[in-house]
């Protein structure tokens, strides 16, 4: 029986939502539940689900609309007291923020965030480009966690940014860390004299906590977003993040992070990087590098790029140890071979499937369908953050769901050996994601023992001993529950790949001197650029618990609680826009 | 249009808000004043036109006792019948130059309080606060009721009549809402201060007056046992002010918010006269023992002229003995709606700081975009009535206007101005 409850005026981000919509879920007596704002687009979300009901014509966008699926209607009142309680104890954590005055006009958001040089902006895509531009007016850097901005829209604000001096960071940036502030989904990470650029959000979590691990720090890590790097932007991001890091006195290293680029765009950044005077470090995810060059470095793995980063820092020699990886005793029966991954980190999956296409010389390349990074021959890697798991749906670094499913699934094919996880943490990540997958991880291996065989969990944990999760208590419900947790994504894969008898081993490159066009362009960065890494004030427009963890760190953050423009209407947002840009010609 | 841009136009108005300079002149029957009482038999209402049938029950009892005040009917069945009959002609109390409180029945004999507004010349008028418990305003109709309108128009109107007359130029209000406001008045809820400062102006000419002994202490009583009295001076001020703003006829600031039980109804600078309307909300507050939510009649009165011109919800902060009828109540309540009624407000009010508000200037101008655009309404303190006439106030609390009104206005003068959807 379904029962729709509208509150109207009841504005909360989708991330509390779908929050809320996990834990109503858990309440007796509910069979199904969707908490949504009314905006159109979430109302075909309820008619795909099969929650649509009449009632909902009426909900706005900034109503918040709760559709049930009960037993009987008796749960109702007990929903709505576990909703109210829930929504109550969030606004009692804005408590710490009294002081905070509300912001919810861009007028007022100016006027209070004079001094901070960064806009955070993590609202619904369809509106980031308008506020991308409004901060850009206003003389703000962007860093723009939204996705779904279309990319003719990325390269208009990026070139509208480089050309007033500016870094647009994003859109779908996931992770940034300036002047050790943690934007967005960052773990917190020791400050140090390492600079990352990234157009991978977990590739510089991956990269980050490994350069802490192994002693060193990191002084800001500039996202780019994803698209970056494709011909049509051009990289315009990535080449200004490493002008700026070159003329960072506090930075001493650079390393840039990207899946493969444009190979136009590729030589371009190429060309920069042997211009400039700092040591640099690149990963371009997929592809495998046989040399370095004078002061240029090319990692294969992301682990490789943290540890040639930590030697260039201390002037070591850039050399490669050899890892020992200690293997454990299995058991495997005859018919079990088969090594399958369910990440949350997309970055991570990629290079799980690098690892093991190269280990077992698969050549066959997954579509991508149904979020598959590799599906060759009975061994699976997904990304489980991709768009078809994530729609509608917190992203799986938050909801454990998608993968306690994905372990049963595996459980259940006899051909399975080993199964690969990772376990995000930091700001933004679910805070004990270990215990959310433990019962599942023993249940699977119960199972497995009723039929005699083995199955083996290796899982790492992309962490620091500072992030609030506490890394060390992460490690010990794993491996409570049997799960051997390495020392990085690189480890996991290549102890699965020895488990089945395949080594991989990493080679000595040597310096090569390659002949190319030089960068012509001068290296001046913008005095905002500069200005960028000295600051500690930021304005978040969106997610409120991006705003705690600026603050946590000991920076300062304006919140702006963002809400669409007149409620989301169009003509009326067409209207004000008319209004505000009227001119009386005759005058 | 007279101005480059709206923001322009919207500055010129407010200007004009600032400049605002309300005495209160004179207290004379209504209809010596109002022409449109001398057509027949007429009554004021407040809020947008309404028809009687649509009427919610109180202000039909207001108006029952209005008819019973002017011996039109001798009884309340007459009473109900001549109103039904349609002879008794309705308009709203905007449309004369005056406001009403909740009902707002005004009828031609009964007193008005006359408010100039210097800077421009116009006038405003409204009726005196008829004290607390069963009183016309919020729908009682008892002997107990005519009887006090009859002292008030025959005893309390000549005295203060010739009290003000004293005086050389009225009494300058502007004086006396700076000064209370810095005693713990928002002017809505809360107008104790004022009207002792009233008390305080009138008391020296009313003693001095060459009148009977009794009617003296009559009136010297009334008014210092009516905490409330100030609030209908306040709104006549706030109406004059607002319509002399609203002869600059641009832009988006609200001139006036009102409600008949029924409607709420708006105007903007922009548009005039015009009305733009949607449907009331109840308010929500604290209850006298005895009574809920469940017996509260739904949002009236005109009254929200206070909230126009700047004070009531939107100067919560001022006033914070009454921050419970927010919700769940305290300063942190009081302050947080204030700043937030900043966000849909073009500036503050340089003549009126609040002291618990650091000294900042009350909310000037609500702008209707910026209320659309932010989806954030004006915060309005008001009184509760019992949905059943002749039972009176039964709570007090805040209550917002509908979106619907902000949006309607907006959507209209963008049209004006050449606004293709």
């Amino acid at each position: 029986m379904l029962t729709t409850i509208i509150k109207n005026n009841s504005y909360q981000d989708s991330i509390v939502l779908m929050l809320l919509t996990n834990k109503i879920n858990t309440v007796e007596g509910v069979n199904n539940v969707s908490i949504m704002m009314g905006t159109p687009a979430n109302k075909d979300i309820f008619k795909t689900g099969g929650l649509y009901t009449p009632e909902l014509e009426k909900a706005s966008a900034n109503d918040m609309a709760v559709v049930l699926d009960v037993k009987d209607e008796s749960v109702v009142p007990n929903v709505m007291e576990e909703i109210d309680v829930f929504l109550e104890e969030q606004s009692k954590g804005m408590d710490n923020s009294d002081a905070q005055e509300s912001v919810r006009t861009w007028d007022k958001a100016i006027s209070l965030s004079k001094d901070a040089p960064v806009a955070l902006i993590s609202i619904p895509g369809t509106h980031a480009p308008l506020e991308i531009e409004k901060a850009l007016d206003e003389g703000k850097h962007v860093f723009c966690f939204s996705d779904n901005v279309s990319i003719e829209d990325e390269k208009r604000l990026k070139l509208k940014a480089h050309e007033k001096g500016l870094l647009l960071m994003g859109p779908d940036c996931g992770t940034g860390i300036i002047n050790g502030i943690p934007l967005a989904f960052t773990n917190v990470v020791r400050k140090g004299a390492i600079g990352i650029v990234g157009a991978s959000g977990t590739g510089i979590q991956e990269v980050s906590t490994i350069i802490h691990k192994l002693g060193g720090g990191v002084t800001n890590a500039i996202g780019t977003g994803g698209r970056d790097l494709k011909e049509e932007i051009g990289g315009i991001t990535l080449m200004d993040g490493i002008v700026t890091l070159e003329n960072d006195p506090d930075t001493d290293v650079i390393v840039v992070i990207s899946k493969p680029p444009a190979p136009a765009v590729r030589e371009k950044v190429l060309a920069l990087l042997r211009k400039i005077t700092k040591p640099a470090v690149t990963i371009f995810l997929g592809e495998k590098p046989t040399y370095h060059e004078e002061n240029l470095y090319h990692a294969y793995t992301l682990e490789e790029t943290a540890r040639i980063a930590v030697q260039l820092l201390n002037n070591e020699a850039v050399s490669v140890e050899e890892q020992a990886i200690e293997l454990p005793e299995v058991a495997f029966s005859s018919d079990q071979k088969y090594i399958k991954g369910y990440y949350s980190g997309g970055t991570l999956a990629n290079e799980a499937a690098m690892l093991i296409k190269e280990g077992l010389e698969l050549t066959g390349s997954a579509d991508k369908k149904e979020g598959f990074i590799l599906k060759d021959a009975g061994y699976e890697i997904i990304d489980l953050g991709d768009d078809i798991y994530t729609q509608g749906k917190p992203h799986p670094m938050i909801d454990p769901d998608k993968r306690i499913e994905m372990i049963e699934q595996a459980a259940d094919d006899s051909e399975t050996a080993i199964i690969l996880l990772d376990i995000v943490l930091g700001y933004g990540a679910h805070i004990d994601m270990a215990t959310e997958l433990a019962p599942a991880i023993k249940k699977a291996q119960d199972k497995a023992k009723e039929t005699n065989k083995q199955l083996v969990f290796i899982g790492a944990i992309v962490g620091t001993d500072e992030d609030p999760q506490d890394i060390k208590k992460q490690k010990t419900i794993l491996e409570e529950a049997g799960v051997i947790v390495a020392d990085s994504n690189n480890q996991a894969v290549r102890m699965a790949l020895k488990l089945v008898s395949i080594s991989l081993d990493e080679v000595e490159k040597t310096i090569q001197t390659v002949e190319a066009p030089a960068f012509e362009e001068e290296l001046i960065p913008s005095e905002q650029m500069m200005d960028m890494l000295r600051t500690k004030t930021f304005l978040n427009i969106g997610l409120r618990s991006f705003s705690d963890a600026i603050r946590e760190m000991g920076g300062t953050s304006i919140q702006f609680d963002w809400r669409p423009a007149a409620g989301g209407n169009v003509t009326l947002q067409k209207a004000l826009y008319f209004l505000k840009n009227y001119t009386n010609e005759n005058n | 249009m007279n101005y480059q841009t709206i923001d322009e136009a919207n500055q010129a108005v407010i200007s004009k808000i600032v400049a605002g300079s309300p005495f209160l002149l004179d207290v004379v029957p209504a209809n010596t004043v109002i022409k449109e009482f001398n057509e027949g038999k007429v009554l004021l209402h407040a809020g947008p036109p309404i028809t009687y049938d649509k009427m919610v029950d109180p202000i039909q009892g207001a108006c029952i006792g209005a008819v019973l005040f002017e011996g039109w009917a001798e009884n309340e069945t007459d009473a109900r019948k001549l109103l039904e009959s349609g002879e008794v002609t309705l308009m709203p109390c905007h449309h004369v130059n005056a406001v009403g409180p909740m009902g707002g029945i005004t009828s031609g004999n009964m007193a008005v309080l006359v408010v100039e507004n210097r800077t421009d010349g116009n006038v405003a008028y409204c009726t005196m606060n008829e004290g607390i418990g069963a009183v016309l305003r919020f729908g009682a109709y008892s002997d107990e009721v005519v009887t006090r309108l009859h002292w008030m128009r025959n005893v309390l109107c000549p005295v203060l009549s010739k009290a003000l007359k004293t005086k050389e130029s009225g009494l300058n209000i502007n004086v006396m809402i700076a000064k209370s406001i810095a005693m713990g008045d928002e002017f809505h809820q809360r107008n104790i201060a004022a009207s002792l400062v009233f008390l305080k102006e009138m008391a020296p000419s009313i003693v001095a007056l060459e009148i009977d002994q009794k009617e003296k202490e009559e009136v010297i009583k009334f008014l210092a046992d009516t905490d409330q009295f100030f609030l209908n001076i306040m709104m006549a001020a706030a109406k004059a002010v607002m319509d002399g703003a609203r002869m600059i006829q641009e832009g988006t600031v609200v001139t006036a918010m009102c409600r008949n039980g029924y409607e709420f109804g708006i105007r903007i600078a922009g548009m005039g006269d015009e009305w733009f309307t949607g449907p009331v909300n109840t308010p929500q507050g604290l209850y006298f023992s005895g009574f809920t939510e469940e017996d509260a009649a739904p949002d009236m009165g005109d009254s929200a002229i206070t909230e126009t011109f700047g004070v009531g919800g939107m100067a919560m902060i001022a006033a914070p003995a009454v921050t419970r009828f927010v919700g769940s109540g305290g300063f942190q309540d009081a302050l947080n709606t204030s700043n937030e009624m900043k966000e849909i407000c073009i500036d503050q009010n340089p003549n009126f700081t609040v002291p618990t508000w650091d000294f900042q200037g009350i909310c000037l101008g609500i702008d209707a975009a910026k209320v659309v655009e932010t989806g954030i309404t004006p915060v309005i303190n008001t009184g509760i009535a019992n949905k059943k006439a002749g039972l009176g106030q039964i709570g007090a609390g805040t209550v917002h206007p509908p979106i619907d009104c902000f949006e309607k206005a907006v959507l209209a003068y963008a049209k004006k101005l050449g606004f293709n959807e």
